[in-house]
């Protein structure tokens, strides 16, 4: 039997042959036969009542299969939490870029000329385009008040504690918009036939997600509809929702041609037509004493959710959660609202609402220790969540947690307190100030609150005719490692060699249902899933006699593929069971909001150009406890890519609103950061094994997310004294600002 | 306009084919030659995903008409690796979690075995500058930098 682990060591990644090759079928490298191709005519006003919609001249239309509102057999809807979604707008606009009619014809070259030639008369209604216009009610443009969702955390008497404060901090803290700018732009191929039914192929995260939409929209029976996810180019929550609206465009023009039909969107459809991360607004009032002891927060946290309310609701709450960050108050109030304003809706995104609450807590207790005198990292151990304190939902936590440590950890490496001292010394009539900043933070492995319990997640594992070993998911690799990972720990529970495990291709008809892959869970949740569904393969093997007490890889694929033939299959099913002691109360809103945090402390040094405000990251540090960390390599490359969409997210991603509209979508004006953009990042990991995940892990993939922009601009902050609070941070803001701040001064003396 | 014959050697096999002028070399590589290693990310230049070698120069395939490019000697991914043998780019881009999403990977891997024409042992600003027109997501580029000084390594020792 195989002695040495395979949990906790850099195996390769699993379909990374095919990819280094270039040999990876991605779904614009699938054709198939008789395939055509599908385009899609959009909302030019962000609302609006249609009053007509013409076909123009010079396009052979009856060539063309069109499709409107009007065509869809079941409910016009995309289903997600609520079903106020549109597949296809029939009446009412909501946003710029909201679909209308469907086009498709086999010459793809001649879509975009049609796509113009559809001329659509408008009544424009008033639109809302920030989250004070909504909340201010300038129109009502969703329900009755343009709030989608609305929560409330109320811990202790937050307003019996100001009288005991020394010191009350107030800020506003806001947050931009980001684009996900996966490299692979979302596509699909969709096919119909009558007496098969529908399959789709696309880039995806969540097969069952299309599968729930594309069974309501077209009112077909669930096993008439089948969603295959092929190799998908990055997501980052980008294709949690959207893959959903893709796939009920092609399905429809399927079903009405008669064809194979391929939708792949351009950069900048994909750009300007799909989610983005929510834009925020976070107002902090906390009560401190003078020696650093935080006694109550009262938080106003609010989210742009765009013209639908999508999974804003969800993303509210996590960001609600996350909102007091890593310390213990004993009084804390969050009060958040999601408002729908008339842009494309926001959507799932790395960190889904934590980024934009912590940062600014983050920031927020930077300038609390201002105020009071005291140092930021004295501040932070005062107040640390450690084992046997709750958190702002009463969550105890039970495993063992130092934040004190990685703080430690992450100030060493860095040399935090001798640059800091360096820095101050320095910076005074420099050209280029140098400043160091950090960001202490959680966060919250698995879905929020009674998610997974509510889900029920299944994983299988079973054996094929030939004695190969499979596992069986709906989980999807997209550059994350699934594949890698979820073989690792199959191959370990076996006791068999990583290459005798294989993953089943993410099918509705042929994986059971083990929930989206989304939330930091995949390692965590499904791992744990895959881990039973082994043990529970080898045991069947063992009981029938076939497999000993111990064994080569050989054999036991040997045994797996005699049970095959002797008895029809060899399969073994895991469902998701809550650990009895993690209860949530969706009512009160209050419990066991996740089943374990990852603990991080990051660290940013920078460089501000004084002539051209520019700011430069030169060094990064990454410090987190995240569990078992199963590969090495896998779990660097997770931590170093989201600290370099946390560097994009602070520095350089603006998106450029008009009216709703982004205006900027393309890569030549969206900046994401370059190979000469990005410092050294140092990552390193604290190993605590958590009890109730796969081999000790907890979840990875969304914490590096949270922590580069608050680190960052606690940096700028430090090196020019002046006090940043908004994300983007460009050049001009800073520009203005001390500018500013330097023409106020002269006007003082 | 017309369809036109062209000729262009694509990883060492000489391929004619007929396309319209000014059809981009991504489309014909692609469509035409089913050649779908070099992808498309933005359409313009800008991400480096559909690089290629064109007479050894690297190019974004998307900017190129077939017009331009004919007659040329064009290096795909697809031709990166010496039959079942992969290039020392390859091997480094694998062990070190050079790719994730994979998307980036192939343009990213011709892009480098370009810069180990140029610089055998390249430094680390040589790296990053050797990159900078291919952009990637997923990894943060530390993964990519270190495998792109394994493949220095790994072909210092072939």
């Amino acid at each position: 039997m195989r002695k040495e682990r395979i949990v906790g060591t850099p195996v390769l990644r699993k379909e990374g042959m095919a990819k280094v090759r270039g040999a990876a079928r991605y779904i614009d490298d699938i054709a198939l036969s008789g395939m055509i191709y599908g385009a899609t005519v959009r909302s030019s006003i962000p609302r609006g009542r249609i009053l007509k919609i013409e076909f123009g001249e010079g396009i052979p239309w009856d060539e063309f299969t069109i499709v409107g509102a009007k065509d869809i057999p079941g409910e016009n809807v995309i289903a997600l939490i609520n079903k106020d979604w549109p597949c296809l707008a029939s009446e009412f606009v909501n946003h710029p870029e909201e679909p209308i009619v469907l086009l498709a014809h086999p010459d793809r070259h001649l879509l975009p000329r049609a796509v113009a030639a559809v001329h659509i008369e408008y009544e424009p209604l008033p639109s809302v385009h920030s989250i004070e216009e909504s909340e201010r009610g300038d129109a009502i443009v969703w329900g009755e008040d343009n709030v989608f969702k609305k929560f409330l955390i109320n811990k202790g008497d937050v307003d019996a504690a100001w009288e005991h404060a020394d010191f009350i901090v107030e800020g506003e803290y806001t947050t931009g918009a980001q684009e996900h700018l996966y490299i692979e732009n979302n596509g699909v191929i969709a096919v119909y036939a009558a007496d098969e039914g529908l399959t789709i192929w696309g880039s995806m995260q969540c097969p069952f997600y299309v599968h729930k939409s594309l069974v309501s929209l077209t009112g077909l029976p669930e096993d008439r509809v089948r969603i295959i996810q092929v190799e998908t180019g990055g997501a980052f929550g980008g294709k949690e929702d959207y893959p959903s609206m893709i796939g009920a465009h092609a399905a429809l023009l399927a079903m009405k041609s008669g064809r194979a039909v391929k939708i792949m969107y351009d950069r900048m459809e994909d750009m300007v037509a799909t989610t983005k991360r929510h834009p925020s607004r976070t107002r902090i009032r906390t009560a401190v004493t003078k020696d650093g002891k935080l006694l109550a927060a009262d938080i106003d946290f609010a989210l742009d959710g765009g013209a639908y309310s999508t999974l804003s609701s969800t993303v509210l709450s996590r960001g609600t959660i996350h909102a007091g960050g890593p310390y213990c108050w004993p009084n804390i109030r969050v009060r958040s609202k999601a408002f729908a304003t008339n842009c494309p809706p926001h959507g799932a995104f790395r960190g889904f609402g934590a980024p934009q609450s912590l940062f600014a807590i983050e920031r927020h207790m930077v300038r609390v220790a201002q105020a009071i005198g005291l140092r930021p990292d004295e501040l932070r151990r005062k107040n640390f969540l450690r084992q046997g304190l709750t958190t702002s939902t009463g969550q105890e936590i039970r495993e063992p947690v130092d934040l004190n440590h990685l703080l430690s950890r992450a100030l060493t490496l860095s040399d935090y307190h001798a640059k800091r001292e360096r820095f101050d010394r320095k910076n005074a009539g420099a050209r280029k100030k140098k400043g160091i900043g950090f960001a202490a933070f959680l966060h919250g492995s698995g879905f929020t609150g009674s998610g997974e319990r509510n889900l029920k997640s299944v994983a299988a594992m079973d054996a094929t005719a030939d004695g190969k070993l499979r596992v069986l998911v709906s989980s999807t690799e997209f550059g994350q490692g699934t594949n890698t990972i979820l073989c690792q720990i199959a191959a370990e529970a076996l006791g068999v060699d990583y290459d005798a495990v294989e993953m089943a291709q993410p099918d509705t008809s042929v994986v059971p249902n083990t929930g989206p892959t989304v939330a930091s869970r995949t390692t965590m949740i499904v791992g744990k899933l895959v881990h039973s569904a082994a043990l529970g393969l080898k045991q069947t093997l063992q009981t029938s006699g076939l497999l000993g007490e111990s064994w080569t890889t050989k054999e036991f694929c040997e045994a797996a593929r005699e049970h095959v033939a002797k008895y029809g299959a060899l399969r073994s099913n895991s469902r998701y069971e809550a650990p009895p002691d993690v209860y949530w109360d969706d009512e009160k809103y209050r419990g066991e909001a996740y089943p374990a945090f990852a603990w991080a402390v990051y660290v940013a040094e920078v460089t501000v150009d004084m002539i051209t405000y520019g700011v430069t990251v030169d060094d990064f540090v990454a410090v987190q406890e995240v569990g078992h960390v199963l590969n090495p390599v896998l779990a660097t490359g997770q931590i170093e890519g989201g600290v370099a969409q946390g560097i994009g997210y602070a520095l350089y991603e603006k998106v450029e609103w008009q009216r709703g509209r982004m205006a900027n979508g393309q890569m030549t004006n969206y900046i994401i950061p370059t190979t000469q953009d990005i410092p050294p990042i140092r990552v390193c990991f604290e190993e605590l094994p958590f009890a109730h995940g796969a081999y000790g892990a907890k979840g990875i993939g969304e914490l590096p997310m949270d922590g580069p922009a608050p680190a960052i601009l606690n940096a700028v902050s430090h090196a020019t004294g002046a006090d940043f609070n908004s994300i983007p941070l460009m050049p001009e803001d800073i520009c203005l600002r001390l500018r500013q701040a330097v023409s106020v001064g002269a006007v003082a003396v | 306009m017309i369809r036109q014959t062209f000729s262009i050697r694509v990883n060492g096999e000489l391929r004619t084919l007929e396309a319209y002028p000014m059809e981009r070399l991504l489309d014909v590589l692609r469509d035409d030659l089913g050649l779908t290693g070099t992808k498309e990310g933005c359409g313009e230049g800008e991400c480096g995903a559909c690089s290629v070698l064109i007479n050894g120069d690297l190019v974004n395939s998307c900017l190129v008409p077939i017009a331009q490019a004919n007659g040329t000697e064009i290096v795909t991914i697809e031709g990166v690796a010496d039959g079942e043998r992969l290039h020392p780019a390859q091997q480094a881009f694998l062990e070190c979690g050079g790719a994730q999403c994979g998307m980036c990977t192939p343009g990213m891997i011709v892009a480098t075995v370009h810069l180990l024409k140029k610089h055998s042992q390249p430094n680390t600003e040589q790296i990053r500058e050797g990159l900078n027109g291919n952009l990637c997501r997923c990894t943060g580029y530390m993964r990519i930098f270190e495998a792109v000084e394994k493949a220095a390594e790994l072909g210092r020792l072939r």
